[in-house]
């Protein structure tokens, strides 16, 4: 076992437990993103910073990764710790505002605004899907391609995955909340999963045994709603 | 080749071939690294060749052919030893008076390096006040060495570390001495590399333990550790060989990024011929030590320098950073222990144990022993390679050594450590440059990049640089270094457009704060340095863009006009060189800017010999 302080609480936890976990078992609340019991830790997102060290060595690190140490002094809500978490948010509201995830946690956070310049992306690349996809779904199918700003999820060639079972795990956990929506715009869509309809509920012969993740899409209500609409034109 | 069975098989070998040297034979030594070659070395080469044979001269003059020795500037070059002589910039009409010349004994004055302050030809390369103040260890050896000829690497004393110590067996010994010399990583951070190495040694790991040479070197103006691999591959093999006698180690990686096409070649030559000889793979000298080296070429990500980017990619995964710890030591190429050291750590390696551990670590300061190799660049009159002993301060270097600004301007700042490093004004200039006083002045040592600046130069177009080239350099992992470094080159720009507030400017300093507190590998946490040093040394050319939008420097496009003023005296020259047709103006008669045509490029400035041109 492992002893260490958060926020001067002693603890001990066994080898290999990250700070995040400790933490969370002590009840104190750290925001993430890209965090999912289940999957591994990444640290995409750096919300759940916290500060260690002391004096000149005092740092932040991300909970969700570190890895708790004997003796570690943690602290979780520093002021350090709160500024950069609330300049994250507004980093994320500044290009992912119609998120209703980030929405909460900003307004959690107390923060009421944005000073950048305003962009529509659909995205924050915190790879819950990929890890979902690989790990869960033993798929992996998605992946991260690029880097710095060309940096962003897909296939190989943006060639369709043979290795994709249409599970629509990756729209189910993706905190952007936007690819539930993209079911008509193909170029969008990540898997193109939620695109073709030929989803598990619509073509049930062949997919009647699959789990759907998808159930608040309605995406299927829509398609029968769209050939009808079609039928009575005709 | 001859493959050397045995360690006095070697020596005695290597006794032959220094008993050969002639000291007394004129050389001709070509320095033809990629700078070399690019300013014309290759026919240089083929022109000095034919008339070696021409002038029947084959057996009296030898000729060399080697890597860059640092004066990149003066490429194509001749030096002529034993006597010293350097020809710098030589052009090929005149290689047959060069080769009568050397075969009298005589020189050509008019062919000399002459001083741009006084006009006064110097002959000897040890006198030109560019070589005069550097401390050459590691790169006076690229003149010494043909790197595709292992021969001439072992004439001059090559391998014969390696084989001492090899033959002497006593690993503790070599972490001593490398201990002892107190030399620091020089690939940036200026960890100990005895420290790491020890660590290394005291693991135990079956599946073997690996050391890497990294080669990756992206920082934009930096080029040191391509001279050292072009110029002497075999010196870094023979380090690794050291390293892994001490530590243990099992298979070595060179990790070079692939945009350094000669520097791979030679070390694919270097490699094999060591194997022939001997001195590299199974049972090296017929000894139960065995080591081995690959060589992988990096895709040419900034990020991949990074350590454990860089373990990524030879293991052929995304080359994306990870948590420390663990560090490499605990967990490296595939899970094993691995120990990671720059070129020129490795270059020293060598060096340490010629020179003994002990004067080794006389020369540079206390903590920062030995030399540092700089690649002088910018506004500057001598730019090249420097070698300095640490704790040189950057007066010297960029006065004595780099011969101070060009034409009549005043230097202003210069920038070291690449993207990740900062700016120092001329106020601190008498900083003695080590990993130390330079993190205090808010810069880092770095690789070793020196790019100078003047008053032409604008500070926020430089932080604007640098942020540009993060922004699509950073791996996009972490969120705040991907967007930070993205937002942070917006506002930047928007300043430079003449968009900036006093609100623009302190988001930055809270964004650039956060920014380094939040990410995880040394890319973004040192990604703030170029906006933090400039806006802490130069916070009245911030406001000039942000209150009067104006650029001291007159580099931002949008905030400046061109105007001529009385000093015109109507050449046309700038009315022949406006590509936008923008400039009237008859013969001997003063011209005008059309301001509507005019698309501010520049050029007009550029060509006018009189000052004519202002910019507001
Ligand atoms: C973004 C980034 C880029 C780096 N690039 C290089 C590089 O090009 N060459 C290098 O030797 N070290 C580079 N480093 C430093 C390495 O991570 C590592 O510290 C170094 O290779 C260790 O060798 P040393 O102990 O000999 O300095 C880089 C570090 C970072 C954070
Ligand atoms: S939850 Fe730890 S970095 Fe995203």
């Amino acid at each position: 076992m492992i002893n260490l302080k958060i926020n001067g609480l002693t603890t001990s936890v066994e080898k290999g437990t990250s700070l995040l976990e400790a933490a969370r078992f002590l009840g104190f609340p750290i925001p993430t993103l890209c965090h999912m019991d289940g999957l591994k830790p990444y640290g995409a997102c750096r919300l759940c910073v916290v500060e260690i060290g002391e004096g000149s060595k005092a740092k932040l690190v991300t909970s969700c990764t570190y890895h708790a140490e004997e003796g570690l002094k943690v602290r979780t809500a520093t002021e350090r710790v709160v500024r950069a978490r609330r300049m994250i948010l507004e980093l994320l509201l500044a290009s992912t505002p119609q998120s209703k995830i980030i929405q909460d946690l900003a307004s959690e956070h107390h923060v009421m605004q944005q000073r950048f310049r305003q962009e529509h992306e659909d995205c924050i690349l915190c790879g819950l899907c990929v890890r979902m996809c690989k790990e869960q779904m033993a798929a992996g199918a998605i992946g991260f391609r690029g880097r710095g700003t060309e940096r962003s999820i897909g296939t190989p060639f943006d060639v369709k995955s043979e290795d994709c079972r249409l599970c629509g795990g990756c729209i189910y956990v993706c905190p952007a909340c936007q690819l539930r929506c993209t079911y008509n715009n193909p170029d969008q869509a990540i898997c193109g999963g939620c695109a073709n309809l030929a989803a598990p509920c619509i073509e049930e012969l062949k997919y009647n045994d699959l789990m759907c993740y998808m159930k608040p899409c309605v995406a299927c209500e829509i398609v029968e709603y769209e050939k009808e609409k079609q039928i009575k034109i005709k | 080749m001859r493959k050397q069975n045995s360690i006095v098989e070697f020596q005695d070998f290597q006794d032959l071939l220094i008993s050969d040297i002639s000291p007394d034979i004129p050389t001709i030594i070509i320095s033809s690294g990629t700078c070399g070659q690019a300013s014309g070395a290759g026919s240089l080469i083929r022109v000095v060749k034919r008339e070696l044979i021409a002038q029947q001269q084959t057996q009296n003059i030898r000729l060399r052919i080697t890597g860059c020795h640092g004066f990149c500037e003066m490429e194509p070059s001749l030096l002529i030893m034993p006597r010293g002589t350097f020809y710098p910039k030589v052009k090929l009409k005149k290689v047959p008076m060069i080769i009568s010349a050397i075969a009298n004994n005589e020189t050509i004055s008019e062919l000399l390096w002459s001083d741009p302050k006084n006009g006064g030809s110097i002959e000897k390369q040890v006198d030109i006040p560019f070589f005069k103040y550097q401390s050459r260890t590691i790169l006076s050896r690229n003149e010494k060495t043909d790197p595709i000829r292992i021969f001439s690497y072992v004439r001059h004393g090559g391998y014969k570390q390696f084989v001492r110590l090899l033959e002497k067996g006593d690993h503790d010994y070599i972490l001593e001495e490398v201990k002892k010399s107190g030399i620091r990583g020089r690939g940036g951070a200026g960890f100990p590399a005895g420290v790491k190495w020890e660590m290394l040694a005291a693991k135990k790991n079956t599946n073997g333990k690996f050391l890497v040479c990294n080669a990756d070197e992206g920082d934009p103006g930096a080029y040191m550790d391509r001279s050292v691999l072009e110029g002497n591959p075999h010196s870094i093999i023979e380090a690794m060989l050291i390293g892994a006698l001490a530590t243990g180690a099992t298979q070595g990686v060179f990790y070079v990024r692939q945009e350094y096409p000669l520097a791979i070649k030679h070390l694919l030559i270097a490699l094999r011929q060591a194997r022939e000889l001997g001195v590299l793979g199974e049972n090296i000298l017929d000894t139960d030590f065995s080591f081995d080296l690959d060589l992988v070429k990096g895709a040419g990500a900034f990020v991949c320098g990074e350590e454990t980017a860089l373990i990524k990619s030879i293991e052929g995964k995304m080359g994306e950073p990870r948590q420390r710890p663990p560090y490499p030591i605990e967990m490296g190429i595939n899970g094993s222990p691995t120990v990671i050291n720059n070129v020129e750590t490795w270059a020293n390696i060598p060096i340490i144990f010629e020179l003994g551990a002990e004067n080794f670590a006389k020369v540079g300061t206390k903590g920062n022993s030995g030399t540092k190799i700089f690649s002088l660049v910018g506004k500057i009159r001598n730019t090249g390679l420097v070698e300095v002993p640490m704790g040189m301060t950057i007066e010297e270097i960029i006065h004595a050594i780099g011969g101070g600004a060009v034409g009549s301007k005043s230097i202003k700042a210069v920038q070291t450590g690449g993207p990740s490093g900062g700016c120092i004004p001329t106020s601190l200039f008498n900083l003695p440059i080590d990993y130390d006083s330079l993190s205090q002045a808010g810069s880092i040592m770095g690789s070793g990049g020196m790019i100078v600046m003047d008053e032409n130069s604008c500070m926020i177009d430089v932080a604007k640089y640098f942020m540009n080239f993060l922004k699509d350099e950073s791996c996009g992992k972490c969120y705040t270094c991907r967007k930070g470094t993205q937002r942070m080159y917006e506002i930047l720009d928007d300043f430079s457009n003449g968009l900036g507030t006093p609100e623009k400017l302190e988001l930055l300093i809270e964004l650039a704060v956060v920014v380094r507190d939040t990410t995880m590998c040394g890319l973004g946490q040192t990604a703030s340095n170029p906006v933090l040093s400039t806006i802490r040394y130069f916070p009245d050319e911030y406001n000039a863009h942000i209150e009067s939008k104006m650029c001291p420097g007159g580099v931002c496009k949008e905030l400046i006009t061109y105007s001529i003023n009385d000093n015109c005296n109507g050449c046309q020259v700038c009315v022949r060189a406006c590509p936008e047709e923008a400039i009237t103006g008859k013969k001997k008669e003063m011209h005008l800017i059309d301001l509507d045509k005019c698309i501010k490029c520049g050029s007009c400035v550029s060509v006018c010999q009189f000052d004519a041109v202002e910019t507001a």
